[in-house]
């Protein structure tokens, strides 16, 4: 028998492709998916045909017409819709820079399905919710040990909702000063989350963002130009969606502190530095963490998530409601708390993603969470050494530095030499079953490129990563047409898409599309 | 077996010591703490975190979490009657299979090239909630029903260019803290008076406080205290002659039997959709929903995403994406509508399943059954000496039972029910401190005739 050859870099990939028709075009009449169970002869008997006394104006009186559909085929409608998403449990996911995509333990998903966990109601007696109230009251312990704030809120329910309650709470703080008129402005940096700047605004408050000075590095004199008595706070990620550490971070702090501003950490980037060095000892008065970035709890397609905030000890008391807390004895929500901000979200969290989030710094200790930040670092100085091997691509800032856990690259020397643009070497990406991101606006970085490696690949992951690169890299100077056509092995073609910001031809629902096609 | 071998992390690839040798030869790098040279000395941590040891075998972990569950008692081994927002439908064993696939379960941010299915999951769940809802626009969920009031009410306040709400006085008062700081400073949100014997909104009130000012008129149906506002219409079409929306809070599942708001005037529409085959998580199963016309002065007001339906270069393929990016956060920053980020997009992928599930006979026995039960139970414990029932009107899933006859509190009673098995209904005493010892009941379609018999029979036992 001939041996088999050795498999190709870049891997030859094809996308599952089932070419799926909407799910109202399966319907059939009559069809069901699941049955009611029906209602006993005495209950109909003692309240009669109850929907009858509904008022006319307040009565369905035409079922809603939603696809109708025997189990089997709802479930496999959905099962190939999910051959045709790209999950991190199939592919080398480094390509959603700034997302963290890193392995989410299957063991931690198992658990959470517990219907101890599942079928839990939130206003259930103490008594029966020992075990979750434990887990949320542990896990609070334990960011408070990884970033040295006093408390911590784990009710947001994500990482902008988290952005959000440090503002609110911020609010709350010069309110209680009697300084919220004068306190108008917050103060962040172009490559801090665009969050940081969206949230403070929905909070009322005028927004400074700084720009970085020449080397790459946030502008210290251009933060110490914009303090005044008007600051309410600095909203910062560190290390920045660069992946660079601004390493004047404490002359920032300083600076707000010195005019009576609060400084708010964003530390959604804080997968390269736990146990390195955190809010604490930066001087920061709050932070905040996403339990689905560094702490692995699954993105979900974009939620269900989980953020905490913490803050220094002055500033618990604005903390949202209710705090769990533990009298050495039992576990309980104290609610009795008169100047907190109130409810971020209903009930405490995201109960799943806290056990999740437990669990996995459980798995690793002090020791494995130094461990994942140290490899998430290694792993992004030897992609950035290997990526810029590719010729056309650059990664701006900070010239020769280190960077943390992340890069933001440019293609700009390959776009403008070939024609070929960031946001198609993506569409071609996908052809080796592959994400890739090409960043946030506004594009300040020209042709922009973001990887984040995290800690969970390793270095022939990385290698093929880079291979996928360098093959598009070279195709863009030799046969730039194959990238001008991509995707060819996506489930998806190029897609028409001048319809989405045209009123007259935009179809948010099948309802719409129905009404507009010609 | 000891562990005093460098430890290899099964979840870190790279963990082996070799390979991380290798690597930090290849940058030229003599240890990792090089990498670090940009944080100044003065703010590294210093020694190790004060954290648990760990366990590091699955096996151990799995010991250990189990553990700590088996301390909670579910609403699987008691009989509950709690909602009050989270509600104990049946989840069907489909939603749960597909919320588990690891291709949705761990994808992210993807563009529609690489994750198509997520894409064409949610234009789905989008679709099926207008179906619902009769209405052409439905976002990408938000976190929960308590953001999506709070932006409804936003954008209400951005497309009117007014700035005052007035809200029902019998919204729940968690949702009422969060839509408050929410819409804090760009709208002055004015509590509705509400009808002591009905709960409904107060007209005379509405009359007085309804102004030039006026953005929009907020109400639910189902009301958070379970009752029907069947002066829906009324409320909507006054708010319209004074020039302010009507944004309209339902629980979609009970639109197999209810008008959806746009019959009866609704602009905007927004809930939450925990209760279309969500678990509850303990508070964690919440996804929002809001709901417009396709009218451009609306869409443009949305934060979140909207996926909209488009053609590609291959005859007879769906290509999905977003509609009007350029209005959102990702885009534009602090100029974009409030912020978007990651919220609850697997539940709206779940909620889709259910609902195809569910399908039009389904959601309507559906609602038909939780009416019959929840009016049946009304019955069987308005029955019981000591009890009342007040607002008399027609109930979806939740009424209230008025205790303040029995001579006992809602605590006690709860305490006493507990002990026989039952988790008694949420008390209203602090919430609405006006109402007395009252508590808010929920039955749904996994309440039999018996487990509600048992329910009035244990009552009667614990009020004699």
């Amino acid at each position: 028998m001939k041996a088999v050859s050795p498999k190709p870099l870049p891997r030859r990939f094809h996308q599952a492709s089932w070419d799926e028709p909407v799910i109202f075009e399966l319907s059939q009449p009559g069809a069901r998916g699941v049955l009611i169970p029906p209602v006993e002869p005495a209950i109909l008997q003692e309240v009669g045909n109850v929907t009858a006394t509904i008022p006319e104006s307040l009565r369905r009186t035409t079922p809603p017409p939603l696809p109708e559909m025997s189990q089997v085929h709802v479930l496999r409608h959905f099962a190939r819709l999910s051959q045709e998403n790209l999950g991190v449990d199939l592919n080398i996911d480094i390509g959603q820079g700034t997302c963290t995509m890193k392995y989410s333990p299957k063991v931690n998903d198992q658990l959470a399905r517990s219907p101890k966990l599942t079928d839990l109601h939130p206003l259930q007696d103490e008594s029966t919710v020992q075990g979750i109230l434990e887990v949320m009251w542990r896990l609070e312990q334990m960011l408070k040990e990884i970033s040295g704030m006093d408390r911590f809120s784990l009710q947001p329910g994500a990482g902008s909702a988290a952005i959000y309650t440090n503002m609110a709470m911020v609010r709350a703080y010069h309110k209680s000063r009697g300084e919220g008129d004068q306190r108008n402005q917050v103060i962040t940096t172009i490559f801090s989350h665009p969050s940081n700047a969206a949230c403070a605004k929905v909070g009322g408050y005028e927004i400074i963002t700084i720009y970085p000075d020449p080397d790459g590095y946030p502008d210290l004199s251009a933060l110490q130009a914009s303090v005044s008595e008007h600051t309410a706070a600095l909203f910062i990620t560190n290390p920045e969606d660069t992946g660079i550490f601004n390493p004047r971070i404490e002359q920032f702090v300083t600076a707000v502190h010195e005019v009576g501003g609060l400084c708010v950490y964003d530390q959604a980037n804080a997968n390269g530095i736990l146990g390195i060095t955190r809010a604490r000892e930066a001087g920061f008065d709050m932070c905040h963490f996403n339990l689905h970035k560094t702490f692995s709890t699954p993105h979900g397609c974009g939620g269900p998530a989980a953020g905490a905030s913490g803050v220094s000890a002055a500033l618990a008391m604005f903390l949202p409601t209710p705090t769990v807390e533990f009298d050495g004895h039992r576990y309980y929500l104290d609610f009795d708390r008169p100047h907190s901000i109130g409810k971020i979200r209903p009930w405490y969290g995201v109960a799943q993603n806290i056990l999740k989030a437990y669990a996995w710094i459980m798995s690793l200790g002090a020791d494995g969470l130094r461990e994942v930040a140290e490899i998430a670092v290694l792993n992004n100085n030897y992609l950035l050494k290997k990526v810029l091997e590719i010729h056309g691509v650059s990664a701006p800032y900070a010239k020769g530095r280190r960077r943390i856990e992340q890069v933001r690259y440019s293609w700009e020397q390959l776009s403008s030499e070939t024609g070929v643009h960031s946001e198609e070497i993506g569409y071609r990406a996908a052809d080796f079953g592959t994400h890739y991101w090409t960043s946030h606006h506004p594009y300040i970085v020209p042709e922009p490129m973001t990887l984040e490696p995290t800690e969970s690949y390793s270095q022939a992951d990385l290698d093929e990563y880079v291979a996928i690169l360098k093959h598009i890299a070279d195709e863009a100077y030799n046969s730039p047409a194959t990238i001008h056509t991509a995707p060819h092995n996506s489930t998806c073609h190029r897609i028409n898409q001048a319809s989405y910001d045209n009123p007259d031809e935009w179809a948010i629902t099948w309802r719409a599309y129905k009404r507009k096609v010609k | 077996m000891s562990r005093n071998k460098p430890i290899v992390y099964p979840y870190i690839p790279n963990s082996i010591p070799a390979n991380k040798e290798e690597m930090l030869r290849e940058i030229n790098a003599s240890s990792v703490d090089e990498l670090y040279a940009d944080i100044p000395e003065g703010i590294r941590f210093k020694g190790k975190l004060n954290l648990p040891e760990p366990l590091l075998a699955e096996a151990e972990l799995v010991r250990h979490i189990e553990g700590l569950l088996g301390k909670n008692i579910s609403t699987r081994e008691k009989l509950s009657f709690l909602g009050a927002g989270c509600y104990q439908h049946y989840v069907p064993a489909v939603c749960d299979e597909i919320n588990a696939r690891g291709e949705f379960l761990t994808a992210y941010a993807g563009e529609t090239y690489e994750d198509k299915g997520r894409f064409q999951a949610l234009f789905e769940y989008q679709s099926m909630m207008g179906e619902l809802l009769n209405m052409d626009v439905v976002n990408v969920p938000n976190y929960d029903g308590f953001q999506a009031a709070g932006t409804a009410l936003l954008m209400a306040g951005r497309i009117t260019g007014r700035n005052e709400v007035l809200i029902c006085g019998t919204i729940g008062r968690d949702k009422l803290s969060k839509v408050c700081d929410y819409i804090d400073p760009h709208l002055k949100p004015m509590l509705l008076n509400y009808q002591p014997d009905c709960g409904m909104v107060d007209s005379a009130d509405l009359k007085a406080k309804i102004s030039a000012h006026t953005a929009a008129v907020y109400f639910e149906n189902p009301s958070y205290l379970g009752f029907i506002e069947t002066q829906a219409a009324e409320i909507s079409e006054f708010a319209h002659q004074n020039g302010a929306l009507c944004v309209v809070g339902v629980d979609p599942i009970s639109l197999g039997v209810l008008n959806p708001p746009i019959e009866y005037g609704g602009d905007i529409v927004c809930g939450d959709i925990q209760s279309l085959g969500i678990h509850m998580w303990f508070g964690g199963g919440h996804g929002g929903f809001i709901a417009t016309r396709d009218d451009p002065v609306f869409v443009m007001e949305f934060p979140s995403r909207l996926f909209g339906i488009s053609s590609t270069v291959v005859e007879g393929e769906y290509g999905f994406g977003d509609v009007a990016y350029e209005r959102t956060s990702f885009a534009l920053r602090e100029e974009g509508k409030e912020w978007v980020g990651t919220a609850s997009a697997l539940w709206g992928i779940t909620a889709g399943v259910y609902l195809a599930l569910m399908g039009p006979q389904g959601m309507v026995e559906l609602g038909e059954s939780i009416m019959q039960r929840t009016a049946y139970s009304i019955k069987k414990l308005s029955r019981v000496p000591g009890v009342k029932i007040p607002f008399d009107g027609i109930h979806f899933k939740e009424f209230i039972v008025d205790f303040n006859g029995s001579g006992q509190t809602v605590k006690s009673i709860n305490k006493a029910l507990l002990e026989r098995g039952i988790f008694g209904g949420k008390d209203l005493s602090f919430e609405f401190p006006s109402l007395g010892q009252c508590a808010l009941y929920a039955i749904t379609e996994i309440h039999t005739q018996a487990d509600i018999d048992r329910l009035a029979a244990t009552l009667q036992e614990v009020l004699r």
